[in-house]
C-alpha cells in the first residue's frame, strides 16, 4: 500500500510540475510570439518582406558557428544583468541598478586586469572576475543599506547610482586610468594583460558557461538554501518574515549585494572576454536590458537564460537583417519591446489562451514606497 | 426593546425579493439559486459562516455584482442592478463593515457627500446640510451633531453616521454587514434600538451576522445559508443557539468548550506599565500590566481598537517599547528581537493571519516551518532539508486536521479556517511555554473554531502560560479562567471567571469605573 501511495504521489507530482512549468512557460512564449506578429506586421508596413527579414535575423543569429558564438557573447552579459535584477526581485527589491553596477564591475575588473603583471592565467582571470563581482556588491550595497536605515526606495536610489555609477567610470576611464599608450586621445582604459583574457572554448565563450553555473547557483541559493528561504519570505511578505524573526534589514541588504555582486560579474565578463578593456559607452544599456530579461523570465533564474538567449540572438542578428534584408535594426527594440509589453500586461495572454488559477510566480513591480 | 415575538411582518408588502440568484466565481459557487422575501418593516438576519455566500448575496442586492442567473425585484418592479447608484436610486443601502467615511470630514461633510447641496455659485450650503442631518438625526432617533469630525467620534456612532448616509439618499432598504463586530455589547443594545425605531417607521433592513445570540434578539426572521445556498428560513422564537448553529454548520456543534478546573503555577509572563505607540507615534499602551501563569488562560477581553493589536506586537517583539517591561521567565525581553522571543518558547498567533502567519504564495508545508525553518532537521548546514519539511507537513496537516488538497497547496488558496489550522498547527507543535493568541478564531467557521479551542484548553491543561487576546466576548467567557478587561491602553480590571458576567464585563469595555 504504502508502494502504491508513493508512486500516486509520484505521478501527481510530476503532473504538477508540468502544469507548473506550463504556466511558467505559457505566457512569455505567447508574448513572443505576438512580439514576432506584430513586427511582422510593422515589416509589412514599411515596405519589407517580414518571412525574409525574420528569415535573416535567424541566419545572424545561428547560421554560422561564428553567428552562434555571437549570440552567446551578446547573452552572457545579459544573462549575468538578468540575473542580478532576478535576484533582487525575489527579495521583493526592484534594483533599477544593475546598470551602475556593471559599470563598476567592468571598470574594476579592467584595472585588475591591466594593472596586475606576471600571474599566471589561472589566477589572473579569476581574481579580476571576483573583484569585479566584488565591486558590483559593494555597489549594490549602497541602496540595500539607505532603504534599510533612512527608508529611501530603492528604485529612487537606484536610479541616482546608475548616473553616479556613469561619471566615476567615465572619470576614472579618462582620469587615473586613462590608457596613456602614444596617440590615444579616447577616454578608456588601458588593455588589460592576456593573463586576465576569459578565454573561448572553441566557440563557446567562457563567459557564457559562468553565466550558466551563476544561474544554477542563484537558483540553488533561493530554492535549497536557508538564506534563500529568508529571501524569498522577505520578498512575499515582509511583515510574515518579521514575524518569522528574520531579520528584514540584513536581508534587504545581503539580497542587494548578492543582486550587485552578479551584476559586477557580467561587468567583469564584458572586460575580459569581450572588450579586452573598460571604455564608456561599451556596456549601455546592459544593465536595463536585465529588468526586461528578469521580467521575461518571470524573474526565475533559469527562465532569465532563453529570455537572455532571445534578446542575444536579436542583437546578434540585427546587423544581418539590416544588411540583407534592408530592415533597420531598431525593429528587433520594437519587438524586444513589445515581448515586455505582453509579458508585464500578462492579463492580456491569459485571456487570449484562456489560463486561469493562480500565479505563483507572480511578478510585483514594486512593493510600495514606503521602505520597508 | 420591542419583544416582538410574532412575526407579524410576515403579512406587510414585499419590498424586496430574490429569486434564484446564482453567482459563479473562478473555483467556486457562491450563491446557488437564492431565494430572499423581504417585507416592508421587518429584520431580517441573514445568518451564516464565513464562505456562506452572506457578502456575494448582498453585494449582488446593492448592485456591486450582477448575478449569472436570477431576478431581483424591489417595490413589485423586476429591476437589473448595474451600480450601487442604481440600487440607492431605488432606495437600497449598504451599511459595510468598514466604514466608508472620511475621517477628516464632519458628519454632515460625510452624509452629503457625493450627494452635495449646492447653493448659487457651487459652492456647498453646509448649513443646510446640518440642518438635514439633524432633521434625520430626530425623525429616526439617531442623534448626533452634525459638526462633529469623524475621527473625533467613537465607532458607534461612526456607524450611525453610516446609517443617516443612507437615510439621506432615501433609502428604505438597509443592508447591514455585520454592524456588531466593531461595538461594545451595549453599544450593539443601542443599534437594535435604532434598528427598531428605524422599522417602526418603514424601513426595511437585512442585518448580516455570524452571531447566534444576536439573531435571536433582534430578528423577525432568520435566513440561514451554508455553501452558497439558502438552507432554511426559521423564526427567532422557535430557534435556539444549538438549532441555529447546527443549521449554518450542518451539524451538531458543541457551543460550549468543555474544561477543567486550572491549575495555575508560577509565573511566565510578567508586564509592568508598558508603553507602544502606534503608527502615528501616538501613545495607545498606556501602563498596562498583567501576569501570567502556567496552566491558566488569562483572556485580555476589549472592543477593537484600544491597544491590543499594539500591545500583543510589542509583547512578540514586532513593535518597540517605549516604557515599562516585560518579563518572560526570569528574562527581560523588553526590547528584544522576534527570534530571541521565539526561540523562548513563545507560540504567537497573530491577529493579523494573512499579513503576519502566512506566506500566501508559499505552499503549506513551507509555511508549516516558518519560524523553525533554521532548525535541525529543517536546515542542515544552512541548507534546506526538503524531505524534512514535507514529511513535517504531511505529519502536522494529519494531526491539526488541515483540510488541503496536499501539503503542496499554497496557503492562499485555503480557506480561513484552514489557514489558522495551519499557523495554529505550526505555533503548538512545538515546545511552547507561553501562548500568545490574538483573535484565534476571527472570522474562521464553527468547526474551526470549536478545533482551535479545544486545542488552547489542551495547552494549558499541559501547563502552558497562556494569553488570549480576543474581541469576542464569547470566546473570552468559554475559555478564559481570569479575565482582564483592556480599555483605552491598559488594563481596567482583572477578574477571576467566576465573577466575569457578561454585563459586568461589557461595561468594562466600554470604560466604565468600577469600585
Amino acid at each position: 500500500m504504502a508502494t502504491d501511495t508513493t508512486s500516486n504521489e509520484t505521478v501527481n507530482r510530476t503532473a504538477r510540475y508540468l502544469r507548473k512549468a506550463w504556466q511558467g512557460i505559457s505566457v512569455p512564449l505567447v508574448a513572443v510570439l505576438l512580439g514576432l506578429i506584430i513586427g511582422a506586421l510593422l515589416l509589412l508596413v514599411s515596405g519589407a518582406q517580414p518571412l525574409s527579414a525574420y528569415g535573416a535575423l535567424f541566419e545572424g543569429a545561428f547560421g554560422t558557428p561564428a553567428a552562434i558564438q555571437r549570440t552567446l557573447e551578446k547573452a552572457t552579459p545579459l544573462i549575468f544583468a538578468g540575473l542580478a535584477v532576478a535576484f533582487a526581485f525575489k527579495a521583493g527589491l526592484f534594483n533599477i541598478g544593475a546598470q551602475g553596477q556593471l559599470l563598476i564591475g567592468a571598470v574594476v575588473a579592467a584595472y585588475v586586469g591591466f594593472s596586475i603583471q606576471g600571474l599566471p592565467a589561472i589566477i589572473h582571470a579569476p581574481l579580476a572576475l571576483l573583484i569585479g563581482g566584488l565591486a558590483g556588491a559593494l555597489y549594490g550595497f549602497i541602496p540595500g543599506a539607505l532603504k534599510t536605515y533612512t527608508g529611501a526606495h530603492e528604485v529612487i536610489t537606484t536610479i541616482m547610482l546608475n548616473y553616479v555609477a556613469i561619471n566615476i567610470t567615465d572619470y576614472l576611464a579618462d582620469g587615473p586610468w586613462k590608457d596613456m599608450t602614444p596617440g590615444n586621445i579616447v577616454a578608456r582604459t588601458p588593455k588589460i594583460f592576456p593573463s586576465a583574457v576569459l578565454p573561448s572554448l572553441g566557440n563557446i565563450p567562457t563567459g557564457f558557461i559562468l553565466a550558466l553555473l551563476a544561474a544554477v547557483v542563484a537558483w540553488w541559493i533561493l530554492y535549497r538554501t536557508t538564506l534563500g528561504y529568508e529571501i524569498r519570505t522577505v520578498g512575499l511578505n515582509s511583515s510574515a518574515a518579521q514575524y518569522a524573526g528574520i531579520r528584514v534589514a540584513k536581508i534587504v541588504i545581503l539580497s542587494m549585494m548578492i543582486s550587485g555582486f552578479l551584476a559586477g560579474m557580467g561587468g567583469a565578463v564584458e572586460t575580459q572576454g569581450i572588450n579586452g578593456r573598460f571604455q564608456p559607452g561599451f556596456n549601455t544599456g546592459i544593465g536595463f536590458d536585465g529588468i526586461t530579461i528578469a521580467l521575461l523570465g518571470k524573474t526565475n533564474p533559469f527562465g532569465v537564460i532563453p529570455a537572455a538567449l532571445l534578446l542575444g540572438a536579436m542583437r546578434a542578428g540585427s546587423s544581418k537583417m539590416q544588411f540583407s534584408a534592408g530592415v533597420a535594426p531598431e525593429i528587433t527594440d520594437v519587438i524586444t519591446a513589445v515581448i515586455l509589453f505582453f509579458v508585464a500586461a500578462d492579463i492580456i495572454v491569459k485571456t487570449l489562451i484562456r489560463q486561469r488559477g493562480t500565479d505563483d510566480d507572480k511578478v510585483t513591480l514594486s512593493t510600495g514606497w514606503s521602505g520597508h | 426593546m420591542s419583544d416582538r415575538l410574532s412575526p407579524i411582518a410576515d403579512d406587510a408588502p414585499i419590498v424586496l425579493e430574490a429569486k434564484g440568484i446564482t453567482k459563479q466565481f473562478p473555483g467556486v459557487l457562491a450563491n446557488d439559486q437564492v431565494d430572499l422575501v423581504l417585507h416592508r418593516g421587518e429584520i431580517l438576519a441573514m445568518l451564516g459562516e464565513n464562505g456562506a455566500g452572506k457578502s456575494t448575496l448582498m453585494s449582488i442586492l446593492s448592485g456591486l455584482y450582477t448575478p449569472d442567473a436570477g431576478e431581483i425585484w424591489i417595490k413589485g418592479e423586476h429591476v437589473t442592478l448595474h451600480s450601487p447608484g442604481d440600487a440607492i436610486i431605488r432606495g437600497v443601502g449598504m451599511v459595510y463593515q468598514h466604514f466608508q467615511l472620511v475621517p477628516v470630514m464632519t458628519v454632515a461633510e460625510n452624509v452629503i457627500l457625493g450627494a452635495e447641496v449646492v447653493k448659487a455659485g457651487g459652492y456647498i450650503d453646509i448649513r443646510e446640510a446640518n440642518r438635514r442631518v439633524r432633521e434625520l438625526s430626530k425623525q429616526y432617533g439617531l442623534e448626533i451633531d452634525p459638526t462633529a469630525v469623524i475621527e473625533d467620534l467613537p465607532v458607534g456612532l461612526q456607524q450611525r453616521v453610516e446609517i443617516i448616509k443612507a437615510l439621506y439618499r432615501q433609502a428604505d432598504i438597509l443592508i447591514l454587514d455585520e454592524p456588531t463586530a466593531v461595538l461594545t455589547p451595549q453599544e450593539s443594545n443601542e443599534l437594535f434600538q435604532i434598528m427598531h425605531q428605524l422599522t417602526a417607521q418603514g424601513v426595511s433592513i437585512i442585518f448580516i451576522t455570524h452571531k447566534l445570540k444576536e439573531v435571536l434578539t433582534v430578528a423577525d426572521r432568520i435566513v440561514v445559508l451554508r455553501g452558497g445556498k439558502a438552507v432554511g428560513t426559521v423564526y427567532p422564537a422557535e430557534s435556539t443557539e444549538a438549532s441555529l448553529a447546527e443549521l449554518m454548520v450542518g451539524r451538531k456543534v458543541i457551543l460550549q468548550v468543555d474544561k477543567k478546573r486550572a491549575q495555575p503555577g508560577k509565573t511566565v509572563l510578567k508586564i509592568e506599565n508598558l508603553e507602544v505607540l502606534d503608527e502615528r507615534k501616538h501613545k495607545v499602551v498606556k501602563g498596562l500590566s498583567l501576569d501570567v501563569r502556567e496552566g491558566e488562560i488569562l483572556a485580555v477581553a476589549g472592543v477593537q481598537g484600544n491597544g491590543q493589536r499594539e500591545f500583543v506586537e510589542a509583547l512578540t517583539g514586532l513593535r518597540p517599547v517605549v516604557g515599562g517591561h516585560i518579563f518572560i521567565e526570569d528574562e527581560e525581553t523588553t526590547h528584544s528581537i522576534p527570534r530571541k522571543i521565539s526561540e523562548l518558547d513563545v507560540a504567537h498567533i497573530p491577529e493579523d493571519r494573512e499579513k503576519h502567519g502566512l506566506v500566501m504564495p508559499y505552499s503549506v508545508a513551507d509555511n508549516l516551518v516558518l519560524n523553525r525553518y533554521f532548525h535541525e532537521p529543517f536546515s542542515h548546514r544552512a541548507v534546506l532539508n526538503r524531505d524534512a519539511i514535507a514529511e513535517n507537513g504531511r505529519n502536522l496537516v494529519k494531526e491539526f486536521d488541515v483540510r488541503t488538497p496536499s501539503i503542496e497547496t499554497h496557503a492562499g488558496s485555503l480557506s480561513g479556517g484552514n489557514k489558522q489550522k495551519v499557523i495554529v498547527a505550526r505555533e503548538l507543535s512545538r515546545p511552547v511555554k507561553l501562548l500568545v493568541a490574538n483573535q484565534p478564531t476571527r472570522g474562521i467557521d464553527v468547526g474551526s473554531i470549536e478545533f482551535i479551542h479545544n486545542q488552547i484548553v489542551a495547552q494549558r491543561d499541559a501547563g502552558v502560560a497562556v494569553l488570549l487576546v480576543s474581541a469576542e466576548l464569547d470566546e473570552v467567557l468559554s475559555l478564559a479562567d481570569r479575565v482582564a478587561v483592556m480599555f483605552d491602553g491598559h488594563i481596567v480590571k482583572t477578574l477571576p471567571i467566576e465573577e466575569a458576567t457578561r454585563e459586568r464585563v461589557g461595561l468594562l469595555m466600554a470604560g466604565s469605573e468600577e469600585e
